[in-house]
């Protein structure tokens, strides 16, 4: 495998790396990755604050084995290893919550260990992590990361005010405010995906707009 | 897969038009329905009709901003808007919250309509839609009947109505149990006159059988509605819970009290037989009201909810593409059919 040479503007590709999966490659936004948690568990901040923060403890970790140990790995079984490699690290957050916070534990069920099948890592693995060196692999994955966090925390925090009106359990609006039940259920998860990703896309179309216009 | 989305279909003959425009389609329905909402005041007063306005207000105010912010054509003039609204209103309880009424309406017209690109381009019915959104949002305001000729309807209105916004309603001390509840919580039945001339609680214009009969009748001579639709949903209804008062007469209603009672004259006249959302051919249309006629049956007789209209005509509108592709007819001199994939 060819390593990119050094040059003037490594820095800035480096830049790039922890960026792009903000917002011009979110992976939840514009890639459609990780949809599973982002639709179970955004029904509460805390929820989504939590699912975020293993995912990408997740993320970063496996990213930076599986690019450490890119040269060992054989393609042919090279997904079996990176499952193996990413269900390690989930078992380590998933027993890491449960001595944090039983509730917080509870709350998130399977879709704790479902993290070994989101999308988002297994994607970072295969098209990253795997042919690049281990810090820009951790910066894709810290990048990566926040971006899905951010995400699932922005549809929490809409669902939760909307449909318990609170936030992060903190009661905002007295017990005379009405919810709306469909925030909490499933329906309302893909209302919210839907809308934000609509923003989502409207900006991004205005922005390639105006880039056109000024090129 | 080829598909012929930009392929010049030729038809045969009649070429002439009719001159008939979306416009004059909308205003006719909406004088179709006049009779029933002048009745859904009458019954439920003021209420109600500060309900209506709201809801018909909303709509055309929603698509109106949404046309001015995307920079498009106004469509407000084409009644589209209003209609929904108005149909909105009408499946709505009397007493329903007026905030409630506008997010409703917001959720029709956005999501229900100028989302999938506006009228015509929409696969559910828009005021369904955001009955539906309402259902699953409010399901204790939207299921909070008040009773029918309540006395003093034109002087007082309930104070449910006025909540304000984003707030619990408060609940008034009267409220009735409509037919379908009573039928479906305490085995009371209801006289089926009483259905019929409307004398009974429910939603603002679900109640009067008569009046949405001779409006459905007013469209089918105008044919601006396919009289196929609103018969093919009463007969299957009568066929499929005829089936079960006959096995169980002492558990199930009889099929005249599964016609009269509930949204299903106005979903079956008005709803179901909006020109988008139905399937095109003949025998499409009769599948297409066969199968939301078996689903309220199912839905009511055997679903946890006392009302299956709504949802029944949800799924039809799902299936409608499905059917009017399989029952497309046959172009001449090819094997394949005139809206089929292949």
């Amino acid at each position: 495998m060819n390593e990119p040479i050094y040059s003037a503007s490594a820095k800035h590709e480096n830049f790039d790396c922890l960026v792009r999966g903000l917002w011009k490659e979110n992976p939840v936004l514009v890639s459609l990755l990780g949809c599973c948690p982002t639709l179970a568990v955004s029904n509460s901040v805390i929820n989504a604050v939590s699912m975020g923060l293993a995912t990408t403890f997740v993320l970063i970790c496996s990213s930076a084995l599986i690019s450490m140990l890119r040269r060992f790995i054989p393609k042919e079984v090279r997904i079996g290893t990176f499952i193996v490699i990413i269900a390690t690290f989930v078992t380590v957050a998933d027993y890491l919550i449960q001595a944090i916070s039983l509730e917080i534990h509870k709350a998130l069920g399977a879709f704790l260990a479902l993290i070994v099948v989101n999308c988002i890592i297994l994607g970072r693995a295969e098209a990253f992590a795997s042919k690049n060196t281990i810090a820009k692999s951790i910066l894709d994955a810290i990048g990566s990361g926040i971006g899905f966090t951010l995400a699932i925390v922005c549809m929490g925090t809409i669902r939760e005010i909307l449909g318990n009106g609170s936030f992060a359990g903190i009661d905002l609006f007295g017990p005379s405010f009405e919810p709306w039940v469909i925030m909490i259920l499933p329906c309302g998860g893909f209302f919210i995906f839907g809308t934000l990703m609509l923003g989502a896309n409207i900006v991004n179309t205005r922005q390639r707009a105006k880039a056109k216009l000024g090129a | 897969m080829k598909s012929n989305y930009l392929s010049i279909v030729l038809r045969t003959s009649p070429h002439l038009s009719r001159g008939l425009s979306v416009e004059t389609v909308m205003r006719q329905v909406i004088y179709a329905l006049l009779p029933v909402t002048a009745m859904a005041i009458y019954t439920f007063g003021q209420s109600a009709a500060l309900l209506l306005i709201t809801t018909t207000l909303t709509c055309v105010l929603t698509e109106w901003i949404y046309t001015r912010l995307g920079r498009q054509e106004p469509t407000i003039g084409d009644w589209s808007a209003a209609l929904t609204g108005l149909l909105l209103g009408l499946t709505l309880p009397p007493a329903f919250p007026l905030w409630m009424g506008v997010i409703g309406s917001i959720v029709s017209i956005l999501v229900g309509k100028m989302i999938f690109g506006g009228l015509g381009c929409n696969i559910f019915n828009p005021a369904l839609v955001g009955r539906a959104f309402l259902q699953a949002s409010f399901p204790v305001a939207i299921t909070t009947w008040s009773e029918a000729f309540a006395p003093d309807r034109f002087q007082y209105c309930a104070s449910s109505t006025l909540a304000a916004p984003f707030l619990r309603p408060m609940v008034d001390a009267v409220s009735g149990a409509t037919p379908l509840a009573a039928m479906k919580f305490s085995h009371q039945t209801t006289i089926v006159g009483d259905l019929f001339f409307g004398l009974t609680s429910g939603s603002t214009g679900e109640t009067s059988a008569v009046l949405i009969l001779l409006g459905g009748l007013y469209l089918a001579w105008r044919h601006l509605l396919d009289w196929r639709i609103p018969l093919a949903i009463m007969l299957s209804v009568a066929l499929f819970s005829g089936i079960f008062w006959l096995a169980a007469p002492d558990r199930y209603p009889d099929p005249l009290f599964m016609l009269f009672s509930g949204g299903l004259m106005l979903g079956a006249v008005f709803m179901a037989t909006d020109m988008v959302t139905s399937p095109l051919t003949p025998l499409g249309v009769w599948i297409y009201g066969g199968l939301i006629g078996l689903l309220v049956v199912v839905i009511r007789l055997l679903g946890g909810l006392p009302e299956g209209v709504m949802y029944a005509i949800l799924l039809g509108n799902a299936f409608t593409p499905l059917i009017s592709r399989m029952t497309g007819t046959k172009v001449y001199g090819t094997n394949r059919k005139l809206l089929s994939w292949k």
